[in-house]
């Protein structure tokens, strides 16, 4: 398993400059390079086929299909941008959505956050993604560390109660029912305790203790650092890039999270921005807005302000995310 | 006998350490570690195996005001609907296998394209500006996926409108029964065949260059290096996702069905885990909705540990590798 989580980030690492016409280019330096030590795996990918240019023709096709594809991901996002920017002229002339906005302005967001139900869902959203993120990246870290010395008392059957339930989902009706019986129905903490650990993460992170190298521990107890102070002084710093990743992926799960509201949360005044997406932008439920004396923004527009805050937050730490989402998706296409 | 050198280094006291210590010793000094793992570890016994403890109300007849432990048991009465063959089941069963299969078959190769394509990019820039792009989509969540699709693709829809005005041909996809599993279809690709690429491209990127070198001193070309090189290189990789999609087949996307029933209605639209929703939680059919969900947790679970086994036969190192991880 090593091999694979150690030697396959396709991040950001060493960006070549490209020149000429190879046609496969790793995106990696470190790879063997017995014959020719110091020259990079790119430019050796570079020179195999460097004689013969690609064919244009197929040059092109390539060219057209990736092409397709962006721009299949990146319209429905410009559309719901451009969208809730338009004033009521414009959507009536374009027929609903519009491309690019020719008057761009925010009503339609001091609409939604003049105080109803999108600004309400806005603060428990957040509120519940901080707290939960928050609090399983604790619960997380500090299990995968106390099982990250093998040989520790009960250190076999916890790690195995913790990898079993990798193996089963006890299903919707009894985790329903539990959560019943804790008394937990419409309450944030509904949203917020079910999800807080995860066996896959727990797993990860403890794969991470286990290479910190023994002998950082081990001098730090020589000189008499007790636990705790190890922990905190030594563990947690060397550790911050992957607690942080670990707190970044939970919270685009909980701010994502939406059929646990749809259980669990009855009174509409605690949903979370999923359900008023659902209900306002899927459902199209319409909309009323209080505006005293303004235009009321075109129903359009405000649908598609919703949806925007609900992208924003993503967009905003994606570039994060994509920095270290690859070694996690390689681990856990391996790992389950 | 093999733990006495793991105690040796997590011991504090500078005493050598001649014999294994007791069970006693050994908790009392690694009693701050078991405190750190203790609320992780409550947490999984309450919220992952609790649960399972509550699948007996499959075999009850659960009345909400007697709770579960005074429900009446009534053997595997609950279990009739499945083995009667419910009309309602069998259709939802039906759907299920039949969304898996098209999955299986339309959306599993989407991403092994993708990543060819993606990989034999001439520009380092290109390919990465690409990658940021089609990876985005995964990292939203199934509402914003669905209201996306329905504000593109709907009736008044962004598509349809410019389609009508400018005579092109319309989109009437969203709300037709018959057309549900394009639909669905269509939404996971979109959502996920990028995303899909990564473990693909890191298998590609791990193969030796050498091997590309010798096919190009041998004069094979490009459609050579793909063929002899390349596709052998994740040829491990596609198999052993294979297999364990096919471990999963009675799962298919639930929050994105459940978003979309409405319009469609539940003939075309129901799938096991939206049975189990609405006959249980929306229609109070406790018991025997529970006796579904707990038939379709256990045979996930076989065809998982089945699938894994197939993987190992093949050669493959499956997801549960074996007791080295632990």
């Amino acid at each position: 398993m090593a091999d694979l989580t150690t030697t396959t980030t396709p991040g950001p690492d060493t960006p070549t400059p490209s020149s000429g016409g190879g046609n496969r280019r790793g995106r990696r330096s470190g790879a063997p390079a017995k014959l020719l030590p110091g020259v990079s795996r790119q430019k050796r990918l570079q020179a195999i086929n460097g004689a013969k240019p690609p064919n244009p023709v197929v040059r092109g096709v390539k060219g057209i299909v990736l092409f397709l594809c962006c721009a299949v991901v990146i319209i429905p996002f410009l559309a719901v941008i451009s969208t809730s920017l338009a004033d009521q002229a414009q959507i009536s002339a374009a027929g609903g959505y519009v491309l690019w906005p020719d008057n761009p302005s925010f009503y339609a967001y001091e609409a939604i956050f003049r105080g109803g139900v999108v600004t309400r869902a806005t603060l428990v959203s957040i509120g519940i993604t901080l707290v939960g993120s928050g609090l399983s990246v604790t619960v997380v870290a500090l299990l995968a560390y106390s099982l990250s010395r093998p040989g520790t008392w009960g250190h076999k059957p916890i790690l195995l109660l913790v990898l079993f339930t990798m193996l089963f989902n006890a299903g919707m009706i009894p985790n329903y029912l539990l959560i019943r019986q804790l008394g937990l129905i419409d309450s944030y903490w509904a949203l917020i305790l079910p999800t807080l650990t995860s066996a896959f993460q727990i797993i990860i992170m403890r794969a991470f203790f286990l290479e910190t190298p023994k002998e950082i521990v081990e001098a730090a107890r020589i000189d008499g650092a007790s636990e705790l102070r190890i922990l905190v002084s030594i563990m947690l710093p060397l550790s911050k890039a992957a607690i942080a990743v670990i707190a970044l992926f939970n919270a685009v799960t909980y701010w994502n999270a939406f059929f646990n509201a749809v259980l669990y949360i009855n009174s509409t005044e605690k949903w979370p921005l999923q359900l008023v997406l659902r209900t306002y932008v899927v459902d199209n439920t319409a909309i009323g807005v209080d505006l005293p004396g303004d235009v009321v923004p075109p129903q359009q527009s405000l649908q598609m302000a919703i949806l925007v805050v609900s992208l924003v937050p993503i967009c905003l730490v994606y570039p994060f995310l994509q920095k270290h989402f690859a070694k996690g998706v390689v681990i856990g296409a391996v790992k389950g | 006998m093999a733990q006495d050198t793991e105690v040796d280094l997590a011991e504090p006291d500078r005493r050598p350490v001649l014999r294994p210590m007791s069970r006693w010793q050994r908790f009392r000094r690694d009693r701050f570690l078991l405190l750190l793992g203790l609320p992780g570890v409550l947490l999984v016994l309450l919220f992952q195996y609790v649960p399972l403890l509550g699948n007996v109300i499959a075999f009850k007849d659960y009345q909400p005001y007697l709770g579960i432990v005074e429900s009446p048991w009534v053997g595997l009465d609950n279990f009739a609907i499945i083995f009667n063959g419910d009309p309602a089941f069998v259709n939802a069963l039906t759907n299920t296998l039949i969304i898996s299969f098209v999955q299986i078959v339309f959306v599993f190769p989407i991403p092994i394209a993708l990543a060819l394509l993606m990989n034999s990019l001439l520009s380092e820039r290109i390919k990465r500006t690409v990658q940021s792009i089609l990876y985005l989509p995964h990292f939203m969540s199934w509402v914003i996926v669905v209201a996306l699709f329905q504000h593109m693709l709907g009736n008044a829809g962004l598509y349809n409108t410019w389609a009508r005005a400018n005579d092109f041909f319309e989109v009437n996809v969203i709300g037709d029964p018959d057309l549900f599993i394009a639909l669905i279809t269509s939404q996971v690709i979109w959502k996920d065949a990028g995303w899909g690429t990564i473990i693909f491209l890191a298998a590609i990127s791990r193969v030796d260059i050498e091997l590309f070198e010798s096919v190009a001193v041998d004069g094979g070309g490009r459609i050579r290096q793909l063929w002899h090189v390349t596709l052998p290189a994740i040829r491990p990789v596609i198999i052993l996702l294979l297999i364990l999609k096919l471990g999963d087949v009675l799962t298919v996307g639930f929050e994105q069905i459940f978003l979309q029933q409405g319009p469609v209605g539940l003939q075309a639209s129901e799938v096991l885990d939206t049975y189990v929703y609405n006959r249980g939680i929306v229609g109070g059919n406790w018991g025997t909705s529970a006796a579904v969900g707990l038939v379709k947790g256990l045979v996930g679970t076989v065809l998982v540990l089945g699938a894994n086994k197939v993987a190992h036969l093949f050669g493959e190192r499956g997801i549960y590798s074996s007791k080295k991880d632990l």
